[in-house]
């Protein structure tokens, strides 16, 4: 059996972790509003399709990043114009975002498997790479995954220091009072919405056109799902998802090691890993009942409708 | 200025309006679709809705499909739409399918080459034990830890699927088949074939179980204190608590309901129409069911009407990829779609649309 290399391991784990990451940061804003989004997973890969559809028909990766988020802007705002103008039930929309996006994606990306993307340059000098221990793990990779985190950092500071953050938690514990207090509950959500939208699109692209270079139909494979699950693992704080985004990439990483090593374990145990350890994690979470209660923003999934 | 104004109670015109003007929506938006494809929307619209069914040539082999693509929807279907009712989201049927497929396939496949008349039977019990159990675990994991059941039963679709891909080329791998992944064909075994039971209908084991579940469903709705505490449960979550509602045992009931049916869909698929177990079976039935499920309003009667109409934009997409290359994705997207306008003219049976002049007070 071959060893497995730590810093190779650290590396996949931050590339395989930084779409999830994306996903569930957006995400975590528009819960933090009071809407719940379920269809993280037909945002993202309608975005990966987008993106890898542009970035080879362009020959630019940035443009390519751009539609990615753009069309997953667009998808978002079918669920956002549903739920927050015609008032419908937002798990049943989610769902059917969901299930829209993955037939859509299927039929944009008819022909484009196989192709190839442009090449994605990395914004520190190779020389820099190659810096023993330390070199790939921070100065390795795409622009996009220094993104990610300059995100949460960004998210984590207006969230908590900021006014605009102050409003947005007010409009995802009580949107009545909110509303009396004279906030456009309906405007704020939809704009979270819209951003939740931009991140899971930014994160499919990312995925098709930097992780994987490639399109494959249903690529994402319950990414979105993930991205959702780790916005309760996370407590709807900004940096216990990104802890969370990397302990599943982690065990990803990991398993795809161990598969491409031979270990004697069956390949679909170590498929199934990331998904059983993700119910794991979200099973000890719940279970503590005074975290979850107090973090959760109390009006989330509730309809509303302004009746003064 | 439009604005909503809520009603005292859903429109019952509204409500069963809503599902045919959704219809008549996706139609226009698919006949768009389908127009920026390059390929003549009408003439879509026309093979997918009409030619399964009257064309002269393909209604005779089309026909019958509609009855086995419609079976597996409605069972599906009728459970998930208990638990919708109350407020139990399980979305994870495609993982209780695949359960309940290997469930009753191995149960068959561990007595071959057996021909006692009881191993079908034995196989439908055990199909739907094994999609029951698999819906266990969301309901165990929301009754004692409250997790949330609409994640776990999800993410468990995927374990299920790397399940079957073990299953498809392990435990269940046809000894005979020269090493290529897939069960032994149960559908031309004797004992655990579930043959279609009148000739050029399409009717099968399956479809008998489906309309028994609607008759049941609707009796249980209906007639039953079950489901009284299910409507209830959904309607005014408080209310039921007060009226003594356990609420743990609606969800341990609502998801096991729903993972049984749709472990019994599994099974009538694999021993069926499928044939086998093999890695890709399952062509997300599962999934379809939540649209099915909400366009027939959750009203058992209206998921019978719903289940024919979507396996017929199944079977007319299949003819639409024949006769004009339209690519199969784009009926997923045309479902998808469908949802989408249901959701959106619902609205009109829960409120009233009203004209406001700005500025009056």
């Amino acid at each position: 059996m071959m060893g497995i290399d730590p810093i190779t391991l650290i590396v996949a784990l931050i590339t395989v972790s930084t779409p999830v990451l994306l996903a569930a940061i957006g995400e975590l804003v528009v819960e933090k509003t009071g809407v719940l989004n379920l269809g993280v997973e037909g945002m993202m890969i309608t975005g990966a399709v987008m993106g890898f559809v542009v970035a080879v028909n362009t020959g630019s990766p940035t443009l390519g990043f751009l539609a990615g988020m753009a069309s997953g802007m667009a998808l978002s705002l079918i669920f956002g114009v549903l739920t927050q103008m015609l008032l419908s039930n937002q798990v049943a929309t989610g769902l059917a975002l969901t299930l829209f996006g993955l037939g859509l994606s299927a039929l944009l990306g008819v022909g484009y498997p196989g192709s190839t993307p442009p090449p994605v340059s990395d914004p520190f000098p190779a020389a820099m790479a190659e810096i023993p221990v330390i070199g790939p793990i921070l100065f390795g990779h795409s622009l996009i995954i220094y993104l990610s985190v300059l995100l949460v950092a960004a998210v984590w500071y207006v969230l908590g220091y900021t006014k605009v953050g102050l409003i947005i938690r007010a409009v995802g514990e009580n949107h009545d009072a909110a509303h009396a207090l004279g906030y456009k509950v309906i405007r704020i959500r939809l704009m979270a919405i819209m951003f939740g939208g931009a991140c899971a699109g930014l994160g499919g692209a990312f995925l098709s056109v930097v992780r994987v270079q490639n399109w494959v139909d249903g690529m994402t494979a319950g990414a979105g799902w993930i991205a959702l699950a780790l916005v309760v693992f996370a407590s709807w704080k900004p940096w216990r998802a990104l802890l969370g985004a990397y302990l599943f990439g982690g065990v990803t990483a990991l398993q795809l090691r161990l598969q491409a090593a031979g270990i004697n374990i069956p390949v679909e145990i170590l498929a199934m890993s990331p998904y059983v350890i993700t119910i794991i994690v979200l099973v000890i979470m719940s279970s503590d009942k005074s975290r979850t209660a107090l973090n959760a923003p109390a009006a989330l999934g509730k309809v509303f409708h302004a009746t003064g | 200025m439009l604005r909503l104004e809520k009603r005292p109670a859903p429109s019952r015109a509204w409500t069963a309006a809503t599902p045919v003007l959704a219809v008549v929506l996706t139609m226009i938006a698919g006949g768009i679709m389908f127009a920026l494809l390059g390929k003549n929307p009408f003439e879509a619209i026309r093979i997918i809705f009409w030619d399964p069914l009257f064309h002269e040539s393909f209604a005779a082999y089309s026909r019958p499909q509609l009855l086995v693509k419609a079976g597996p929807l409605i069972l599906i279907a009728i459970g998930l739409a208990l638990g919708f009712r109350a407020g139990v989201w399980n979305i994870g049927a495609e993982g209780q399918y695949i359960m309940g497929a290997i469930a009753g396939a191995s149960f068959g496949l561990a007595f071959y080459p057996s021909e006692s008349p009881l191993i079908f039977p034995g196989m439908i019990i055990a199909g739907a034990l094994g999609g029951w159990a698999w819906s266990m675990i969301p309901a165990i994991l929301k009754t004692r830890f409250r997790t949330n059941e609409i994640l776990v039963s999800l993410l468990l679709v995927y374990v299920a699927e790397k399940f079957l891909a073990s299953a498809a080329t392990g435990f269940l791998r046809n000894p005979e088949g020269h090493g290529f992944p897939g069960s032994r064909n149960l559908s031309r075994i004797e004992s655990m074939n579930n043959p279609e039971l009148i000739s050029g209908t399409g009717m099968h084991w399956g479809i008998v179980a489906a309309f028994i579940a609607v008759i049941t469903a609707y009796v249980l709705l209906n007639k039953h204190v079950l489901g009284y505490q299910i409507k209830l449960a959904g309607q005014a979550p408080r209310a039921a608590r007060f009226a003594g509602v356990n609420p743990n045992r609606l969800i341990v009931l609502c998801l096991g309901m729903s993972g049984a049916l749709a472990g019994l869909a599994g099974l009538f698929e694999v021993s069926g129409p499928a044939g086998q177990i093999s890695i890709d079976f399952n062509v997300g039935y599962g999934f379809t069911a939540i649209i099915v499920a909400f366009l027939g309003r959750l009203h058992p009667i209206g998921i019978l009407l719903a289940g024919l109409l979507m396996a017929l934009t199944y079977i007319g997409g299949e003819l639409a990829q024949l006769m004009l290359q339209i690519p199969a994705p784009a009926i997923q997207a045309f479902q998808g779609m469908l949802l989408f306008f249901l959701l959106a003219v619902d609205v009109l049976s829960t409120y009233r649309i009203r004209v406001k002049k700005e500025g009056v007070a």
